[in-house]
């Protein structure tokens, strides 16, 4: 499986934190989501409550995976579904290569899926002379770019309004060279009018899972642009690919997932369009695929259970802990060089490629803890990351310098009396220093920092001497 | 296929070698009880609410949600309700519908002007009409059932949809909905799709910007039948 980019995870910060295009476009959309998800808890009382149940649904459901799967598959074929296992990313795109060959398709429309992205679908695809087409108009414009996901739920967050309007000129030319792309409503109708026409035209129609329900043996999209119902109703045969962690038991456990993911996400009470899919067209049915095919996917995920990575299988990808993380609001989602950015992505990419290639993700973190606070399903995402750091440190595989760093740092934290009257020292004289501002603009040995923001002063005492102080009843 | 089996094989002796358990009757009777009784959700206190406020709820939030909601007091002015929203919005007095009993039975005389035409959307029309199964307040989601009555492109291929959704289908929550879908399908089954339609189409992935009508229909209406 390709490694992306990650390795060069510090090149790619710095190039992203140098790119004013990238900046501009990042600088509202993130936080933007997350006033929303905000909002949308605000008005749910129970949403707190909620967290915990969902959180316990999906334990339940990975302590018993084995069985949810084998129910899932003997409904799903009941409904008249082919249900494919695939214990590697090669072994998915051998099924759906087959389902396109013996469907005999020439185009492919696909819905959102970030496991396509994982599996390399659409090269592998295209490399059989298939036209595969992305519908969510934010995948689309990141595929007329060559581009790969930023997000996992805004794919194109990185770009912005012109740079789209610049794409549509080089890439529609059949259209009128004078025509007017101002507004984003002009940009939206014309991509809804190209895709349109490839909707129709699909013989073949992919896409992902949000929930497959066990109970029903039903696989379930969520979407906003109502791309992926069209991609999946029209074609004559479609395809759900989705990972093993997606099971839940009853429709009872899904509806409460679907409370906190578009919360969690855009800050919608609903998405737009929820899609309960079971099987093909039955009889009588006058529209509807006449074939379904469920390709689900291992990929490494079966070899989390049991150990402490187990719990990032509960992620419903809403992608709020970007949304809320210092870092990626910063960099944006390629800097991370993988298919999964942002916090989520630095546990689980070291899981999938390997901490060799992944190492510098779970080491880019201020462990604020914001992931954590906003995870829909409780996900101990610094925890973890701290996991992944501890297990490079035994490897041996942490930086030369970084380790005598930390060597002398914890020899000198394990002696108080020397520790505290260094501390003192260091933060009166940084205090005394960056008096004037309460922050520094440059500050030598700290030039990693202090290059893209200031580095804020402390305040001219130590917690520790606080502490003492405020146990002691002091007043401040 | 041999393939698939194998790769199943794989998966099964994976996952339970990395939960440290086997199959035994046990664990079988734990899914089979939860598969079979799903313990009940922790169902939001705002769909509890009496149906009058259940009623005001969901016309807030489809509203919200950039749906337009006309009640009408009785089935007998659904269609002229229709035609009224047609004129308003200078759309042609047509709409394509399937064979839902209910439709057909509502009192078309009334809007003579009004064209129906019946079977799946094909991407030429320009109004869908669908009956929906089932309306959850919590929402604002209207619930429907794909099927030779309600075919599943008439909610998607035309740039508007039209939804008539009956006041004893209102529901609180979803899982009032799944109620209603169980007591018509039996438990454990389901329609070939069932769609929770909570607004028209949009996309917010130009710019972060709110745009209506990225794939699917321009604008929803929805005529709420009073009892």
């Amino acid at each position: 499986m390709s490694v992306g980019t990650s390795p060069a995870f510090k090149d790619n910060a710095r190039a992203a934190l140098g790119d004013a295009q990238l900046q501009r476009a990042l600088s509202s959309v993130a936080p933007g989501l997350a006033a929303r998800r905000s909002t949308a808890r605000a008005a749910l009382p129970e949403f707190e409550a909620l967290r915990d149940v969902g959180r316990d649904i999906k334990d339940h459901t990975l302590a018993y995976l084995d069985l949810y799967l084998e129910a899932f598959a003997n409904k799903a074929r009941a409904a008249g579904s082919h249900v494919h296992f695939a214990a590697t990313a090669e072994d998915a795109r051998e099924i759906i290569r087959a389902i396109c060959r013996d469907a005999g398709a020439r185009v492919v429309t696909k819905g959102k899926s970030m496991v396509s992205e994982e599996i390399g679908l659409n090269a592998c695809l295209e490399a059989d002379g298939l036209e595969v087409v992305e519908t969510d108009l934010g995948e689309y414009l990141i595929q007329i770019r060559g581009e790969t996901p930023s997000h996992i739920i805004a794919p194109a967050i990185h770009l912005t309004q012109d740079q789209v309007e610049a794409d549509f000129r080089r890439l529609h030319t059949d259209l009128p060279k004078d025509r007017v792309l101002i507004e984003p409503t002009q940009l939206v109708s014309e991509a809804r009018e190209i895709l349109r026409g490839k909707f129709l035209a699909a013989d073949v129609g992919i896409t992902g899972a949000n929930f497959l329900i066990a109970e029903t043996g039903t696989s379930v999209i969520v979407t906003n642009e109502g791309n992926g119902d069209l991609t999946q109703s029209l074609p004559k045969v479609h395809i759900a690919l989705a990972s093993i962690e997606k099971l839940v038991p009853t429709l009872e456990d899904v509806s409460t997932l679907i409370r906190l993911l578009a919360r969690s996400a855009t800050g919608q009470e609903i998405s737009t369009y929820t899609t309960f899919s079971t099987g093909p067209r039955r009889p009588g049915d006058p529209d509807g695929p006449e074939a379904c095919h469920i390709v689900i996917l291992d990929n490494g995920r079966s070899e989390l259970l049991g150990t402490a990575l187990q719990e990032v299988l509960r992620c419903i990808r809403c992608g709020a802990c970007m949304n809320h993380c210092p870092v990626y609001t910063a960099i944006g989602g390629h800097a991370y060089g993988w298919v999964y950015p942002g916090p989520i992505g630095a546990v689980l990419t070291p899981a999938l490629i390997g901490m060799r290639s992944a190492g510098h993700l779970p080491n880019a973190s201020t462990f604020c803890g914001r992931c954590e606070q906003v995870c829909p399903m409780k996900i101990p995402l610094p925890g973890l990351m701290r996991h992944w750091r501890e297990e490079e440190f035994s490897a041996g595989d942490t930086p030369v310098l970084y380790r005598l760093g930390l060597k002398a740092w914890a020899a000198l934290a394990k002696r108080p009396r020397l520790y505290h009257p260094l501390a003192r020292l260091g933060i009166a004289v940084l205090a005394g220093l960056g008096r004037r501002r309460g922050a520094f603009r440059r500050l030598p040995l700290a030039e990693g920092w202090t290059r893209h923001r200031d580095l804020p002063a402390p305040q001219s005492r130590t917690f520790q001497a606080l502490w003492a102080d405020y146990k002691a009843g002091v007043p401040r | 296929m041999s393939a698939g089996e194998g790769a199943w094989e794989t998966i099964l002796t994976k996952v339970r070698k990395g939960l440290g358990v086997y199959d035994s009757g046990q664990r079988r009777a734990v899914v089979a009880a939860r598969l079979g009784t799903p313990p009940p959700s922790l169902v939001p206190a705002r769909a509890k609410r009496p149906k009058d406020e259940l009623r005001g709820m969901l016309r807030t939030f489809l509203e919200g949600q950039s749906a337009k909601v006309v009640e009408v007091a009785s089935a007998a002015e659904a269609p002229a309700a229709i035609g009224r929203f047609l004129r308003s919005t200078n759309l042609p007095l047509r709409v394509r519908m399937g064979e839902d009993a209910y439709l057909a039975g509502l009192a078309w005389a009334s809007e003579p002007a009004l064209e129906r035409l019946q079977g799946p959307a094909d991407g030429e029309d320009s109004v869908g009409l669908s009956h929906a199964t089932a309306a959850v307040a919590e929402t604002g989601t209207l619930v429907l059932a794909s099927g030779p009555d309600n075919p599943v492109t008439l909610g998607f291929l035309p740039e508007t949809h039209i939804v008539v959704v009956e006041e004893k289908d209102l529901v609180g929550s979803y899982e009032g909905a799944w109620e209603k879908v169980r007591a018509s399908f039996g438990r454990g089954a389901m329609p070939r799709t069932v769609n929770f339609i909570s607004g028209p189409s949009r996309t917010a992935d130009i710019g972060g910007q709110l745009v209506m009508g990225a794939h699917g229909p321009r604008r929803l209406c929805v005529i709420l039948v009073r009892n």
